[in-house]
This record gives structure tokens, sequence and C-alpha cells, in this order.
């Protein structure tokens, strides 16, 4: 039963005419205006009339037509009512603990990256990735899992399209997981490598989870709220003290680290962290990183309406042809790869059918909850993007190309950067790591740091003060650390639990979580296969982040085309083929994206098989290329990049077989005359709640 | 009348960032979870806050992909 669009009152006719010629204005200026730089405000004011348009009409299109969601229908949440799990939530609760669940690090990270094509090609994919793809695969796959009794992603690709393709994607989660977990660490490691200050408020952080785990336990058992602010205090301490650390001659050293000893000390951090009680160092810097993350979001939003910066950023710059220096390759596929998260992906599609489906009291409440939550993740996006573009254009390229590409001084990066067409002078680079409490700014890839300085300048605009814009990039490096730790040992946790899933296949006790044998053996081989990949990075000849964001990004846009091609199948096989092409054309752009970008890895001149080929070559001869500075390290590279083809191949074929599942059962619902979709039957709200 | 209103409309605004907050932890409704023993299990015992609070921290990290990038 299809429920009817109610008709909008003339008054309300009238102000979606405003919002839309105000968004159009808006849009126009950021996107026509060249030679002269534009405030930032026209590109907030145009996402948010973008945003608010999409949720409008394109959300409710897809509510009412696609999804048909009915609001007296009984969800899961009442039906299946345990008080824990399963409990009837007030929409606003419920959206702030979706947003907190999608919103992390990714949004942050890959817009920074982007950057370098300029601010227009990010902008745009964003605005239109989101309302188009993004918010509806969040949205249709919320909206799947609330028909069938709040059930995962993986438990609906079994039942929809057969437990083999169920299997594939679990395979594909599990390795997206592992790059996940690598690239993460590898942004703080980037952010950390020589930085006696971050490094010492970064550690501060595991005493003073430790003090809030046994405050929460035993002093004041469950009391959130006020260990937060507890902790929160410690940590602001903690960056103030870090100064002093980071300025004493016999404390720095003690902190002052390269990345390889990073790598080596998170890999030795993500192992303890994961086998300790949950109780005693995860759960409460988790609670401190849930609140300072969205405190910081709003902090952002804060200082990007009141400092309204210009963009110093060109809206389009010359490496849209592919010779950019923080990531390889032509706008197309790689814009679309290097921003995932805060365009379309595809964790998401996980929460949406995780714990969110067990909460929302109503279908009519999904669409703000599903769609809505994206476009927000999408507004994070965008002020991340206006952090990095209002930066100096020098001062963003010498913080996120590599060494190997402007070298390791000021004055070589300067005179680099210099002949790109963005004048910067030595001085400049020098004095911006002078504001900032660092020694160096260069070669800072990884998004945290550019992201950082931005949000520093932006706050230190509102907030003037002498030391203060060191106090702000510390706060800021702190926050995306902190935050990134959280991920890494949950995420630990989670992979260690998949591993002995599987392991249990093979010898049954092993699937046993409480046992000391299995947990230590599982957790070693998950904290292996993360750590592999980060120690890759700290050694890569291009700072890490070049090679592995792009296989970040390829692995979660595979599994937002996957959750994407499972709506594509459910809305056939409800019979309604007419809006195939609603997650049919995301799914299928994405498919394209992902191979493109995948057989560009492949072959070619930016693939990993030409660096392998590189390396090869010099050894045979006798060289050694920067920065292996030994045989030995020769080969590694060599190795590493072979590992990176073959995981390359593996999300191509995935992708392929998943494409051919999706097909037969598609070519399967068309031909059946009557609907095979397995939802749960109608149960009317009423007759439950009486 | 008038009076407490605007005081009971802050006391409502505050359970609801308690609830949000909690939530955002993995800690839901305790009240509700009471309401619904009470209401369905009857025979059963009711936690207090501190053991309910032990129990849900544990099932919070038990699996399930659970975050974000």
């Amino acid at each position: 039963m299809q429920a009817a669009i109610p008709r909008p009152s003339p008054a309300s006719k009238i102000l979606w005419v405003a919002i839309a010629i105000i968004g159009a204005f808006c849009l126009g200026v950021v996107a026509l205006r060249r030679g002269e730089s534009i405030n930032a405000i026209w590109l907030v004011a145009a996402s948010i009339a973008i945003f608010v348009i999409g949720y409008r009409f394109y959300g409710k299109f897809v509510e009412h037509s696609v999804l048909r969601l009915d609001p007296s229908r009984a969800p899961p949440s009442v039906l299946r009512n345990d008080g824990l799990d399963y409990v009837p939530t007030d929409k606003w609760v419920v959206f702030g603990h979706h947003f907190a669940a999608i919103a992390g690090a990714g949004p942050l990270v890959g817009p920074v990256l982007a950057a370098q094509m300029g601010y227009l090609p990010g902008t745009l994919w964003i605005l239109f990735g989101v309302v188009f793809a993004g918010a509806v695969q969040d949205f249709m796959i919320l909206g799947l899992s609330l028909r069938r009794d709040a059930r995962s992603l993986g438990h609906m690709l079994r039942e929809e399209l057969g437990p083999l393709p169920g299997l594939v994607a679990m395979i594909g989660v599990l390795v997206l997981m592992m790059i996940v977990l690598a690239v993460l660490a590898l942004v703080v490691v980037k952010a950390l490598t020589h930085s006696p200050w971050g490094t010492f408020t970064v550690a501060a952080t595991i005493p003073i989870a430790l003090l809030m785990g046994v405050y929460l336990r035993w002093i004041r058992p469950g009391r959130i709220l006020e260990v937060s602010i507890i902790g929160l205090f410690l940590l602001l301490g903690s960056i103030w003290l870090g100064r002093s650390v980071a300025e004493s001659a016999t404390l720095a050293p003690l902190f002052d680290f390269d990345a390889k000893a990073l790598a080596w000390w998170l890999i030795a951090y993500g192992f303890c962290a994961s086998v300790l009680p949950v109780w005693l160092l995860l759960a409460p810097r988790d609670y401190l990183s849930t609140f300072l993350k969205i405190g910081t979001i709003g902090l952002l939003a804060l200082a990007i309406f009141l400092s309204a910066p210009m963009l110093q950023m060109p809206a389009v710059t010359r490496f849209i042809d592919g010779t950019g220096p923080v990531f390889a390759g032509n706008l197309f596929p790689f814009l679309f790869i290097t921003i995932a998260c805060g365009a379309v992906s595809g964790w998401h599609s996980i929460i949406a059918s995780g714990t969110t489906p067990k909460l929302l009291a109503n279908e009519g409440q999904a669409r703000m909850v599903g769609y809505g939550g994206m476009l927000m993740e999408a507004f994070v996006a965008i002020m991340a993007l206006v952090a990095a573009a209002s930066l100096h254009p020098g001062v963003y390229f010498a913080m996120n190309a590599p060494g190997a590409i402007i070298g390791t001084t000021v004055q070589e990066a300067a005179t680099t950067i210099s002949q790109w067409g963005f004048v910067v002078t030595p001085g400049e680079l020098a004095e911006t790591a002078r504001n900032i409490g660092e020694n160096s700014i260069l070669s800072r890839a990884g998004g945290a740091p550019t992201l950082a300085v931005g949000m520093a300048q932006l706050l230190h605009n509102i907030i003037p003060g002498e030391s203060m814009m060191a106090f702000w990039y510390h706060y800021a490096i702190l926050f995306e650390a902190l935050f990134i730790l959280t991920t890494v040992d949950a995420g630990t946790r989670v992979g260690r639990f998949m591993i002995q899933e599987i392991a249990g296949l093979i010898h049954k006790p092993l699937q046993e979580t409480n046992s000391w044998t299995g947990n230590l053996l599982a957790t070693a081989i998950c904290v292996f296969i993360w750590g592999y990949f980060l120690y890759q990075g700290a050694v890569d000849p291009l700072g890490g982040i070049n090679t592995l964001w792009p296989l970040f990004g390829i692995a979660n846009q595979m599994l937002a085309a996957i959750a994407l091609m499972l709506a594509t199948v459910v809305v056939v096989k409800l019979k309604r083929e007419r809006f195939v092409w609603v997650p049919g054309i995301p799914a299928a752009w994405l498919i394209i994206c992902t191979l493109a970008a995948g057989w560009q890895k492949l072959v070619g001149p930016i693939s990993f098989t030409a660096a392998a080929n590189k390396y090869s070559a010099a050894l045979q001869q006798g060289q050694l290329l920067a920065p292996a500075k030994n045989a030995a390290e020769m080969q590694q590279i060599v190795t590493n990049n072979y590992v990176d083809m073959a995981l390359t191949g593996l999300f191509m074929l995935l992708i392929v077989t998943m494409v051919l599942f999706c097909l037969r059962a598609l070519v399967k619902a068309w031909k059946t005359n009557h609907p095979t979709a397995h939802e749960e039957p109608y149960v009317a709200l009423s007759s439950v709640t009486g | 009348m008038m009076t407490t209103r605007p005081i009971q409309a802050l006391g409502a605004g505050w359970r609801w960032a308690v609830q949000t907050a909690r939530l955002c932890c993995g800690i839901p409704d305790y009240d509700a979870y009471v309401k619904h023993l009470r209401e369905h299990h009857p025979e059963r015992e009711i936690p207090d806050y501190a053991a309910f609070f032990r129990e849900r921290q544990e099932a919070r990290y038990k699996g399930g992909g659970g975050r974000c990038c």
C-alpha cells in the first residue's frame, strides 16, 4: 500500500522555491567564480540548501515510493522489546546515537586529501554523492533491516542472495576492517612522528583512561558524565603539560619517535588493549572519544561560521590530471575513492543494520535517522574540506606531499611547491611549524595534522592569543588520535571474534571466546594482519598514506556497492522494478569506480606493479632507491607492493563475484510475477501497543 | 503553573541529553529496562544501576562491527 504524499500548502511551496533559489545562487558562486577567492560561507550555505532539498524531496521519494515505509506497522523495537537491545526510543535520541556511530575519522581525512584537486571537485562529489548514493544506501539498508527483525547486512545478504554471496561479502568486511585499522593507525603515526608534544599527550590518554575505568567500576559505578568531565580536564591538562615536555631537553627525547618506532608501539598497544578487560581501558576511552568527537565537530562548525574564512585553495588545481603529490591518479576514478565516508561509505550499512533498527520506534522516523544522519556526516566532510581549503595552499602541499617529492627541508619544499604555482617561502613554512609548537610540518600526510592546522587557524581567528594556536593544534591531534585508537582496539576485538569464529570451523575449542589460548592466538593473528600493513605504510617510499588510502577507499566503496546491490535486488524482488534505478545507478557507479581504480592500481604507471618492478629492477642492478637503505629494505618494498597487488586483485574479484550473484538474482526476480523478498509479515502497531 | 513549565522543560531536555549521551556509549535507558522488567517479567530480580551498567558495558564490545572508520 502506497502512502499518499500530502499536498504542500502555498506557504510551504514559496518556502521551498526560496530555498532552491538561494541554494542555486550559492552553488553558482562556488562553481563559477574563477580567479578570485570566495568566502567559505558560500560553500556552507550551498551545502545546507542542497541537503535540505535532498532530504525533503529525494529522501521523501525514497521513503514513499521505493521503500514504502508505513508508520502504522510495528517495528522490531516494539515486536521484540526486551528493554535492552530492542527498545522503542525517542527519534532524536536514536538520531544522536546513529550519528555518533557513523561519524568517524573517515569524513575528516578523505576530503582533506582530495583538496589537492581544489575544493570544487570534492564539494560536488560530497553534495551529489550523499544525496543520490550515500544517504540512499544508509536509509535503504535501515529500511530493509526494519522489515526483517533488525537483521544484519550479512544475514540479509544470505537470505536474499544465498549463503555463498553472504560468505563472500563477509570476507570482504573482514579484509576491509584490517585495512581500516592499518590506515587509521598510520594517520596517528604520521601525526606523531618526531612530535614529543603530540606523543606525550596521546600517551597520557592511557593512564587517564585507566583511572576513569577504575572510577567507573569501583568508585562511582556507571557515572559516565562525571567521569568524562574529569577525563576531559585531565586531557586538557596533558596538552598544557605537553608543551613543557616538548621544551624540556631531558623529557622531549623520551617522546620523540620515528615512524617505524611509533608503528611498533601502536602494534604492541593494540595487542594489549584488546586483551585487557573492556571496562579498564577500552570503554572509558570510548566514552571520552565519543563526547570529544561530537564536541569537536560542533566546535569546528562554530569556528567556520564565526570566522567565515576565505578559501585560499583554487576551485580546481592542475592536479586533476592525475599528477598530484598527495595521492596519484586522475579525478576519475580516484576522487570518488579518496572521498569515501563523507559521500558514501560501506561501513554505514553495518551500523544501519546493527543497533539503529532495533531502537526506532516507528518506520516513519527512519528517513530522519538514516537519510538525515548521513547528510550530517556529509556536512562534517564539507567542513573538513573548508578547513583544508582555507589554509595557504603552499602550507597544505608542504604538509601532505611525501618527502620523496618535496624534499626534507623547508627550502627544498618551498622551491618545489612554488614551482607548482603555489608560491610559498621557506619562512612561511617554518613559521607555521613554530606557531603550532612543532619542529616541522613537512610531509605529515593523513589528514589529521592538516585539519588540525586548519582548525587551529580558524579557532585562533575567533579566540586570539599568543600561544593558543599551538594549544588548538594539539587539541585537534589529540581528538583524532584518541578516537582512532579507540577504533583500533575495538576493531581488533571484533576482528578477533571473527577470526575465532572461522578458526572454530577447523578446531572447535578455538571458538571459545573465554579461553585464553583462543583469545591470545586470534588477537595475535588480527594484530599481525593490520600491523603488517601499518608497518608497510611506515616504511613506504611515498609516505604510506599515498599507497594505503586508495586501498582503503576501494575496499570501503566496494562494501557500499555490495550494500546498494542488495537494495537493488530487493527492490526488484518486491516487484517495484520501475524504481530499480534508485539504488541501481549508485551501485553501478561505485562498481565502475572501484573496478577502474583497482585496474589502475594493478596495471599502468601508478600501479603497485609498476612500483614493485621499479624497485626490483634497481635491486638487480645493485642500486638503492630512497627511502631503502639496504638490499633487504629494497626487497621489503618489492614484497609490500606484491601484497598490495594481491589485495587489490582480491577486492576486484570480490566485486565481480558479487555482481554476478546479483545479476542472477535480479534476472530470476524479474521473471517471477509475484514478490519474493523475505519481509516479515505485517503487524499493526496499534494491535501491539493497544 | 507558569513558573514550573520552563523548569520542567529543562528537566526533560536534560533527561533527553543524558539518555542520548549514554546510548552513544552503548548504555540503554535504565528506567525503560526496569519498567520493561516490571511489566513483562515480574518474577525476575531487578538489577541495580551498577550491575546493569557492567552488563551493558561488556555487551557493547562483544562483536558486531559497532563503529565507523
